[in-house]
Formats: C-alpha cells, structure tokens, sequence
C-alpha cells in the first residue's frame, strides 16, 4: 500500500479517525505522517524514567505554595554547570552535584515521593563526607545516654555525656574550618 | 585471548550458590566526581578529564593497577555489543560509547564503567546468590577510588547522581533469576504483584515488555536514600530467598505429577540445540531454559550449568555478528547461531 499523501513511499503509518461518527482511515508513510503530526501520536509513547521525573517534577514546581518564588527561580542558572530549573524538569536530570543544593526547595519533595525519605543513611565518604560521621556518632551516643539514664546507669550516662560534649566541639571546629 | 574476544565472564561459573535459581548477583554504586558536570551535558573536555583522572587513580592504586582499562572508542560495534551480551557494560554505554570507557578487572568481577549516566558506575557481578560479597567487592572498589577522588557528595542526600532516582547510596542491587516452573505453574503474575508491592523492580532479562523470553527475571532495589546499604540488600536478598523458595517447590509439584511431560520437554529442547540447522535467538533461549531446568532437576546429567551460560552470549546476536566481523541477515543470523550451538555442544555427551 503507497502512502496516501506522497503516493510514493509505502505507508507505515495507519490513523483511523472517528468523528460525529464518521469513521475515517488514512494511510501515510513515515515522513508524510511526521509532516502532518500523526507520527508522535501513533509511534513510540516516550515512557523513559526521564520523561516520567520530568512530568513529577512539573508537578511539584506547580504547588501553589511557591507561586512568586518559582517565577524568579526558573531563571536561576547553577553556578557551576550553568543548569536551569526549566532545563531539569525538561531532562530529569541534574547537570552536577552543586544542582542539588540550588534546586534543594524542588528536589526535596521529589527526592520524598521517590525514596519516601530525603535523609541519606548510607555509606560516608572519608575525604568529603566531613563531619557528617562525627555527627552520625553523636545522634548514636545520644540515644545511648537516653538508654543509660532510663536504665539509672548512672556511670556510663555520665562517661557518654563527656564523649558528646568532646563530639560537639570537633563538630563546631569542623564546621568552622 | 585478547578480552574484547572472549565469551566467559566470571557469573557464568556453576559454582556459585543457589546457582539452581540464582543466575547471578550485581551491585552496581553510582559516583560522580565533584565540581565537573555530570556526563549527559558534559562537554568533550570535561569527559576527557573524566577519562584521564580515573585512569591516572586506577595506575597509581597498587590494589587496582591490574584492572584493564578499555576504550570503548577503539572496539568495533559488535565487540561493543559482545561486552553487554556478558553483562560487563551496559547497553546505553555501548550505545554512547564515545569518549567512554570500562575498566576491567582480571577475573571479570569487577568493573567500572566511565562515562556512563554517572562519571563512574563501580560493578560487582558474581554467580548464584551472593550479594554480601558483591557488596563488599564494590564497597573496596569505591573506597580505593575515594581515596584519591573527590565524590559529589552531601550530608544530608549522600552521593550526588545525574538522575535523582539514584541518589543516596547510589546502590542497584540485582539479582538474576530463572524461574521456569513458577511460570509453567501459572504463579509469575502473583509474584511480580508482591515484588512491587515491596519497593523492587522486576522485569525479564531477555525478550521485549513483559515478556520474559528464557524464563530470567531480574530483580532490583528502587529505593537508594534513606536506606542503608544493608537494609536494601536484606530487603532484596530475603524476597529473592522466598521466590527461590517458591520456584524449588514448584519444581518438586511438576516432577511428582508430571515427570514424564518434564523430561519429554528437557530432552526435546537438547535434541534441538544439538541438530537444529536455523536457530532464531528467542527460541534459543527457550530451549536454553528447559535444558537449564533439566540440569538442576538431575533429568540430563554430564553438562555444566556453565556451559548453558555461555551458551546464552553464544547465541546473542552480537557474538553470531562478532564470528562473523560483519552485519548478518536475520536468517543468515539464524543458520550461523544454530552452527554456534551445535560447535559448543559436540564435545558434551549427557547422560
């Protein structure tokens, strides 16, 4: 069968159109069918994970609670992959690290829905994790002293008590550093 | 043997556990190195620094000189092909494959895929049930690598990834699984409804859609933040641990009740394999399927499960196309794979 609008090539492409109940069928070939537009219809629904985060992340920046701060945000570039908020819900992906810290307000509440958390637990770095293990340990310790003080180990709650305190002024040195 | 060239890789070994329903484990850790852009919109300079840094580490690293470094800029489209049919790269990277590279190490275990969605996607692959040491051989990979790299990294999110669906630990667990008497018996259906309702992915290996061409399924964490790296692993180990479970009893139902009709189905797909004369690759794998069923129910004996996974990069249209070094017909394919199987069957008799 030739396409019905070059009538040269074969057609690839089958539409049936219904309207007031007037069943139309049109054969096209590739090309003519991607002139005319039937093409992106008919062919390849595009499923990839990107284009699914892309529809999530829409979502999120269209909260009402953020109305007047995402029109001046959607223009606001990383600094240093010179990523845009628009170029993100576009792809569905950050351009580098820095993204993830100039997009936080949207990321947040995708990173939520996807993970149900936006808290990482897992593995730290050595060289760039800080001081982040340093205050892994003092929530751990914390919960600790509260085991020890509810169990009248007196003792031991006030060995963890001087670890913490220690804990908080490395934390503080860190931070400062 | 060069190692564009060769077929095995270390998962195909039989020796690994549960290797009757467990093909193969994979940890798989997402890392991107700080202040350069991730690699989707990278330019050539940034991906070649990529390229260099990791390359100088991996040489300077005395625990990691022996790893192979291989651009994928040097290998022609089916040696390209022929390392996913193994399961070293995946087939994004061999589609985008300029400018990037995978880093092999002896034994096939270990690899780092560069240039990847990611800068650097760390790979651990091992046969049977075994994602502990699949964890630990990725865990000292990374920490080497970290040793003189700067990750994208923050406090409260973890590892920073090109897609936020990876971010966090930056871990894929998978597992592979052939399940051939859960579908015989009817039960898939009810277990993918479970698998997702846990948080896990699953889909075939092989085949289009839905559609689990070989009866292999593969299995993977969704979630990567929030979780530590051992709570995903148990979560994915324990319902892998049920499944395996499941498909054994489902074996033993279809045995007692129906042994003949299984044996019939075995020795008819052996039969095949070993004097068909065209041989399309989804039919290959399903023979493939009911020989490997037949291996671990003791129907045939005198021929490895190893063989049966080499078996499945035999018939992979990359490897009848690399034989061949050039672009096959589909039927030319078929009466090519068919020869393929009968080579690697001759030298096997079953008993």
């Amino acid at each position: 069968m030739l396409c019905d609008e070059c009538k040269e090539r074969p057609a690839t492409v089958h539409v049936t159109q219904i309207i007031n109940d007037q069943k139309s069928e049109v054969h096209l070939c590739e090309v003519c069918a991607k002139a005319k537009g039937h093409l992106g219809f008919a062919f390849k629904p595009s499923f990839s994970v990107q284009d699914l985060l892309a529809g999530l992340i829409q979502q999120f920046s269209e909260e009402p609670e953020l109305p007047i701060d995402m029109s001046f945000r959607v223009s606001d570039k990383c600094e240093v992959c010179g990523m845009t908020l628009e170029d993100f819900r576009r792809t569905g992906r950050l351009g580098c690290g820095r993204c993830y810290d100039e997009f936080r307000e949207q990321l947040e509440p995708l990173l939520r829905r996807l993970h149900g958390s936006s808290k990482h637990i897992g593995k730290l770095p050595r060289r760039v994790g800080g001081i982040a293990h340093l205050k892994r340990l003092e929530g751990q310790l914390k919960k600790e002293l509260q085991k020890a003080i509810a169990s009248e180990k007196y003792e031991k709650a006030a060995e963890l008590r001087d670890k913490i305190h220690q804990l908080e002024k490395d934390i503080k040195r860190g931070e400062v550093s | 043997m060069d190692i564009k060239d060769e077929i095995f890789a270390g998962w195909m070994r039989d020796d690994g556990p549960e290797t009757d329903v467990v093909v193969s484990s994979r940890i798989r850790l997402a890392r991107n190195i700080d202040n350069l852009a991730f690699t989707h919109i990278a330019g050539h300079d940034d991906l070649d620094k990529v390229l260099r840094t990791v390359e100088e580490v991996i040489k300077s690293t005395r625990d990691l000189a022996d790893m192979k470094i291989i651009d994928l800029d040097s290998l022609s489209v089916f040696e390209r092909e022929l390392l996913v049919a193994r399961h070293l790269i995946s087939p994004e990277l061999a589609q985008n494959w300029e400018r990037r590279a995978v880093i092999l190490s002896e034994d096939n275990e270990s690899s780092i895929m560069v240039n990847e969605e990611d800068h650097l996607r760390i790979q651990s692959l091992l046969p049977g049930s075994q994602f502990q040491k699949a964890w630990e051989m990725a865990n000292r990979v990374d920490d080497l690598l970290e040793a003189k790299l700067n990750y994208a990294f923050s406090e409260d999110i973890g590892y920073l990834t090109a897609c936020p669906t990876n971010a966090g630990t930056g871990l894929r667990g998978s597992i592979m699984l052939h399940l051939p008497a859960l579908k015989r018996t009817n039960q898939i259906g009810a277990m993918l409804n479970a698998v997702l309702k846990l948080g896990l992915a699953i889909r075939g290996t092989y085949g289009e859609g839905t559609e689990a061409t070989g009866d292999m399924y593969q299995i993977s964490n969704q979630i990567t933040l929030g979780q530590s790296e051992e709570e995903i692993l148990e979560n994915l180990s324990g319902t892998a641990r049920q499944i395996i479970y499941q498909e054994r009893n489902a074996r033993s139902v279809l045995l007692k009740e129906y042994r003949s009709k299984v044996e019939d189905v075995v020795y008819r797909a052996y039969g095949l394999l070993k004097n068909a004369r065209i041989l399309s690759s989804e039919e290959a794998l399903k023979l493939i399927s009911e020989v490997r069923m037949g291996i671990y129910t003791d129907i045939i004996k005198g021929i490895s499960a190893s063989v049966i996974n080499e078996l499945m990069v035999i018939i992979s249209p990359a490897y009848v196309s690399k034989v061949e070094d050039r672009e096959l017909s589909s039927y030319e394919r078929d009466v090519k794979r068919a020869e393929l199987v009968r080579e690697k069957l001759s030298s096997i008799s079953i008993l």
